[in-house]
């Protein structure tokens, strides 16, 4: 028994840890601390804290930000399950408030204004772990090779339409296993198609997935959705505005996470579907003015 | 009629664990009638990396998330994940009543992290959230800090040979008062105990099953194996 040992934080291991011990759970927008508590007696496995859910962001429009430190504080004071926070792709000095901050994860996010249209955040420097979004497999390759210990589909943010996280998943999916068909030499060049490190590429071919945790995030609104994805292969689940722009948010957010628990049983996803009062109003993706669609952020 | 394709449905509901499904589902090994079956209690958290290690321990393993699985175990591991997260849905499923009547009965039960938390009987907050118990400790949620105080480390535990055993402490928790006597601290970090055994109960305020480390896995197969009147394993050390 001994209690000497040299300990080292913010190792890989304990970043990619992290993400492990959330999954099979939902991780669900909030803007304040009441709607916290409503996420954590949902059965919430962690929160994101921003000041406006995509939803609204894309309705007021202008340039969107890191949120105020008071209000991530608060909702930091107030839960006891792991807080989020965004940071805009490649705003590496909101990161580094975030990390002083105490948050316990934090999203580059493609929802956020982008406030470098190169480079992304050089996430290894920091304690705290990165999840970043991807569209397809090369890109959430290259969020791995920026240092991100997360990874989640971007689909389309405050749209309450599921059909770009269901692009993205099968893309990503799909892309694994077809490079698990192939043979050394035909990886390099998988590798120079996907602009990704051959290593990281070599490592999905051989255990068929990801190196990190993969969440499904962008466009999930009802029960159904989120055991759709977790049926795709996703680990886990984001809802943004899906659950406080709803009819009955503390229904719905339980609802949600007793679906994306027993995913692959329907009797119990049409159970907890019952008398759920409005889902958020929805938005078509091709109706959405150009420039507008935040998948299309990142690179 | 050898030569005739018919095509037909795969017959049996296909299962899989989150994270599994990209690869298709890794084959179970065939079960062994000479090795208990131990569950994981899998609502929410790392199921996989437990069911994992106690496969390469030499257990059957089956996932628990109905009352209805959990007559056939022999033992439980409950997971990492989030504490009160999978403590409201114990209670929403109809678990949790179930699962302190086979702990009160003497289920062999190894909680690693949230795990410990929710063996504990009781938690150091004012804060009310559902718990198995059993364990007779009083535990702290998230002891050591927020994720940016997670941290790898080296540690000695009683009774596991070896040297010492390479784990993760993921806003981990720690025991802050032991209740009772039958209570066995076997390994501290910083003055508190972060391993303890009471009986058939096991818990550890870290992750063995993310580091491949599995001598505490084997110690507790060994553990159920003598419960349900299992032989030995050769193999497991």
């Amino acid at each position: 028994m001994s209690d000497t040992n040299d300990t080292s934080t913010g190792t890989t291991r304990v970043k990619r840890g992290l993400a492990d011990m959330l999954k099979g759970g939902v991780i669900m927008d909030v803007i304040d601390v009441e709607q916290a508590r409503i996420a954590e007696q949902a059965g919430a496995v962690a929160v994101m804290a921003l000041e406006r859910v995509p939803a609204d962001i894309r309705k007021d429009g202008g340039v969107a930000r890191m949120s105020d430190p008071e209000m991530i504080d608060s909702i930091v004071e107030a839960c006891s399950i792991p807080v989020m926070a965004k940071a805009r792709i490649g705003h590496f000095v909101e990161a580094q408030v975030l990390q002083s901050l105490g948050v316990d994860y934090i999203d580059e996010s493609e929802v956020l204004t982008p406030a470098d249209e190169a480079n992304h955040i050089d996430k290894w420097g920091f304690e705290v772990p990165f999840v970043c979004g991807a569209t397809n497999l090369g890109e959430a390759l290259r969020r791995l090779s920026e240092g991100a210990a997360m990874i989640r589909s971007k689909g389309e943010a405050g749209t309450g339409n599921v059909v770009e996280a269901t692009r993205h998943m099968r893309s990503i999916a799909g892309m694994i296993r077809r490079l698990a068909t192939m043979d050394e030499a035909e990886l390099y060049v998988a590798a120079k198609e996907l602009q990704a490190p051959i290593e990281l590429v070599r490592e999905c071919a051989e255990t068929g997935r990801l190196p990190t945790v993969l969440f499904t995030a962008g466009g999930i609104a009802t029960p159904a959705d989120a055991a759709m994805m977790m049926q795709l292969g996703a680990d886990g689940v984001f809802v943004g505005s899906g659950i406080f722009k709803s009819g009955d948010p503390e229904l719905r957010a339980r609802a949600i996470v007793e679906a994306t628990t027993n995913f692959e049983d329907p009797a119990v996803i049409a159970k907890v579907s019952r008398g759920l009062g409005e889902a958020m109003v929805g938005i078509e993706i091709s109706t959405l003015p150009p420039g507008e669609k935040y998948a299309d952020r990142g690179w | 009629m050898s030569g005739s394709f018919l095509p037909e449905r795969a017959s049996g509901r296909r299962s899989w664990t989150p994270g599994e499904r990209l690869t298709g589902r890794l084959p179970d090994p065939a079960p062994d009638p000479s090795a208990p079956t131990i569950g994981v209690l899998a609502l929410q958290g790392d199921v996989i990396e437990h069911v994992r290690a106690l496969h390469r321990c030499g257990a059957n393993v089956v996932q628990v998330r109905s009352a209805g699985d959990i007559a056939a175990v022999d033992g439980l591991v409950v997971p990492g994940g989030e504490s009160t997260t999978i403590g409201k849905l114990l209670e929403r499923f109809g678990l949790l009543h179930p699962l302190q009547e086979r702990i009160a009965g003497g289920l062999p039960v190894f909680g690693t992290c949230a795990g410990m938390i929710l063996l504990s009987d009781e938690l150091d907050q004012d804060r009310p959230q559902p718990l198995l118990g059993g364990l007779h400790v009083r535990t702290r949620r998230n002891a050591f800090g927020g994720q940016r105080d997670s941290f790898d480390t080296r540690i000695e535990v009683d009774g596991i040979d070896g040297g010492p055993i390479d784990v993760a402490f993921i806003r981990a928790p720690r025991v802050e008062a032991v209740l009772a006597d039958d209570v066995e601290v076997l390994a501290e970090v910083r003055g508190f105990p972060v391993v303890v055994r009471q009986g058939p109960l096991l818990a550890a305020a870290f992750h063995p099953e993310v580091t491949g480390d599995d001598r505490l896995h084997a110690a507790f197969v060994a553990t159920v194996r003598g419960a349900a009147g299992f032989a030995p394993s050769g193999t497991a050390t």
